[in-house]
């Protein structure tokens, strides 16, 4: 006779409890990491936020004789305290340029010194206190405000937090990758398709798999040493520019790419391979019609990670000299220049509460463009996908 | 030997006594050490398709074939049959070098077709499989629109160059492997919403838009149902008109029933060749008998 339902139903009860406790433990471990995202990008955003905020304030620009000699002369001298600096220096070269502006008094928002803005956001008070008394003033004319801080993404970075900006940072992260990616995404999918369609498989190709995949651990501060001495003190290129810092970038991104490639290649059916083998195809026909076509989805995603992980490497750009004081964008290879990352860890690095917020901002500006390429790289796989 | 069987088989075979000749050479001395060449013969010659002598393969230490020689006749169905892991799927991807992508793979011996080896150094397998096309197992369309699935390989031989030859080229290659009037209205949907039948059918009118020699098919039928297969069957019938078939199986009647020729394999040897009525009906060697009679296989 074998057992009742009750005598097994009762055998079940521990199963089933164990069932259910791993199921909630496994949830709760996806709800914790989730909860730790949540808490990171909103800090972030709350953090970042001011930074896209700046604070204006409205005043008569009078553009004379004397304001060209003494820029500070252009405005009043009770409000002077209160404008940036940064909005006098470049007044003799504008008027310089525009000689219609002479002689014009002109009522214009103009950007408030850093010490107004923070206090304005409410962070902290280093005004003195008759300054204090005359923004206090102004606000209530509806003459000082926080608005759009176009400044943040038109400029470079500055010693005075109110006209840094992380638009150099990103120009020089668009040539740096640039590079990266003309240098490693060409190397890297021949590598790949050699390792993968053409060589035999002997101990030689072995070696060099284990290799590419070590290389792919490697801490890539490691490749700052070897961009250092190879590009810089071997080859002679420009320290700090884009060449370098891609070059640098494509060393560390390239056993990504080699390793996401084969992957990809690997994923193809051989009965694709050798459907065309068997209509008479050489070993490149192979690859080109069949095999790329169906893999390609796979090795732009792999590309795409690769290009965003080297997108937010700073380590080994601090060895080849990118991480530095560069207040202009350059659209050259060659010019000194830095990037998004290298700003944000420069930014890090200031005391005050201006460049805190900077920071926080420039995180989001990197997120975001992160987040846009990765949703690029889904895109690009859907539409890519073919079935077989 | 039952007569009858060996009349009308007789009655139907055109060069039936030439080829009969070579054949039963082969069946009563299946090894090369036992057997003397085949004797030339003008008739055996015009309708020789393919000539092996000797032929043996390992893969690395393993040996696969051993000592095949075997002769295959144009416009002729030949059926490679035995258990699994006797050397028929081996053998007949030899006949196309496809034996050439598996890096341990070491082969010696002689494949004569048109009056040359083609193991030699000076030959080319591109050109070898342009003449020797091949239908898998699994049906395997390219993953492309069934047009694309049809006019790849000529488009890549240079056989067209406008692009209506183009097109008249594709419908007579799926008119020959009887799929034209099905796919008609959808030839730009891929190859892969296709039924396993069909699909079959479109992977053989891809193997013959190149108009080969030789079509070798390996077990095609064994992943679809019936109907699929009789269809497949009727076709195979239809095309030896204008190719060369030599086709794997593991369904003995299958071989009984489409095969003009049947060759028996086991553990790489190839123990019995000769016409299939008579190798079904009188097997010369034990094993061939055994196997065909089901004591294992």
């Amino acid at each position: 006779m074998s057992q009742s339902f009750e005598e097994i139903s009762a055998q079940l009860k521990k199963r089933h409890r164990r069932s259910a406790r791993m199921k909630w433990m496994t949830m709760g471990a996806l709800i914790l990491s989730a909860a730790f995202l949540v808490v990171f990008i909103s800090d972030m955003v709350v953090r970042g936020w001011p930074a896209f905020q700046q604070a204006q304030i409205q005043v008569e620009v009078s553009y004379d004789e004397q304001s060209q000699k003494l820029p500070l002369a252009a405005v009043d001298e009770d409000v002077r305290p209160l404008i940036s600096r940064g909005f006098f220096r470049p007044l003799p070269r504008k008027m310089e340029d525009n000689p219609a502006l002479m002689g014009t008094t002109q009522t214009q928002w103009v950007i408030a010194d850093s010490r107004v803005d923070q206090y304005l956001k409410g962070n902290e008070d280093r005004l003195r206190p008759a300054d204090k008394e005359t923004l206090e003033n102004l606000v209530e004319e509806g003459r000082a405000d926080l608005k759009f801080n176009t400044t943040f993404f038109t400029t470079g970075d500055s010693k005075m937090p109110e006209m840094a900006g992380i638009a150099s940072a990103a120009i020089g992260t668009v040539m740096t990758m640039l590079v990266t990616m003309a240098v490693c995404f060409p190397i890297g999918v021949m590598t790949a398709v050699y390792l993968e369609e053409f060589a035999p498989d002997n101990k030689l190709t072995q070696i060099i798999e284990i290799n590419i995949n070590n290389l792919a651990a490697v801490p890539s501060i490691l490749f700052g040493l070897l961009g250092l001495a190879i590009y810089i003190s071997f080859f002679g290129v420009p320290r700090s520019s884009p060449l370098v810092g891609g070059l640098t970038l494509a060393l560390m991104t390239l056993p990504v790419i080699i390793i996401s490639t084969r992957a990809a290649l690997r994923s193809v059916p051989d009965s694709i391979r050798h459907a065309a083998f068997g209509v008479g195809c050489s070993r490149w026909q192979v690859v080109r019609d069949h095999v790329l076509p169906v893999s390609l989805p796979g090795i732009l995603t792999g590309s795409i990670i690769g290009l965003a992980q080297a997108m937010g490497e700073t380590a080994p750009l601090i060895i080849v000299g990118m991480v530095a004081f560069i207040p202009d964008a350059s659209f050259s290879i060659t010019g000194a220049s830095t990037v998004m990352p290298a700003q944000i860890f420069t930014w890090a690095s200031e005391p005050n509460s201006a460049f805190a917020e900077k920071t926080a901002g420039g995180i989001l500006v990197l997120l975001a463009v992160l987040i846009f390429l990765n949703a690029l790289a889904v895109w690009l796989r859907n539409k890519f996908e073919r079935r077989w | 030997m039952n007569d009858t069987t060996l009349q009308n088989f007789q009655t139907q075979q055109d060069s039936s006594t030439a080829s009969e000749e070579a054949v039963r050479h082969y069946s009563d001395a299946p090894t090369p050490d036992k057997g003397q060449p085949v004797t030339r013969n003008e008739s055996i010659e015009e309708n020789l398709s393919v000539r092996v002598r000797d032929l043996s393969l390992w893969y690395g230490e393993h040996q696969a074939l051993n000592d095949i020689s075997i002769d295959i006749f144009a416009n002729t169905v030949t059926a490679l049959i035995g258990p699994s892991g006797c050397g028929k799927s081996t053998f007949l991807r030899c006949l196309n070098r496809m034996n050439d992508l598996i890096s341990s793979v070491r082969i010696k011996g002689l494949v004569e077709m048109d009056g040359h080896d083609v193991n030699a150094r000076g030959m080319d397998e591109v050109a070898l499989r342009r003449r020797v096309g091949m239908v898998f197992q699994k049906p395997n369309p390219f993953p492309k629109s069934i047009y694309e699935n049809v006019a790849y390989a000529p488009r890549m031989h240079d056989m067209v160059s406008r692009k209506a030859d183009q097109d008249e080229l594709v419908e007579r290659a799926l008119r020959d492997a009887g799929l034209w009037s099905e796919v008609k209205d959808k030839l730009h949907e891929p190859g892969t919403s296709l039924s396993g039948g069909q699909q079959q059918r479109l992977c053989i009118a891809r193997a013959i838009a190149v108009r080969p020699d030789i079509i070798l098919m390996d077990e095609p039928t064994s992943a679809l149902d019936p109907i699929s297969t009789a269809t497949i069957e009727d076709l195979m019938d239809k095309l030896k008109k204008d190719f060369t078939i030599v086709t794997v199986t593991h369904n003995m009647q299958q071989a009984a029933r489409v095969a003009d020729y049947t060759a028996f394999f086991h553990l790489g040897d190839m123990i019995e060749y000769n016409a299939t009525k008579q190798m079904f009906a009188n097997p010369h060697t034990k094993k061939a008998e055994d196997y065909i009679t089901g004591r294992y296989g």
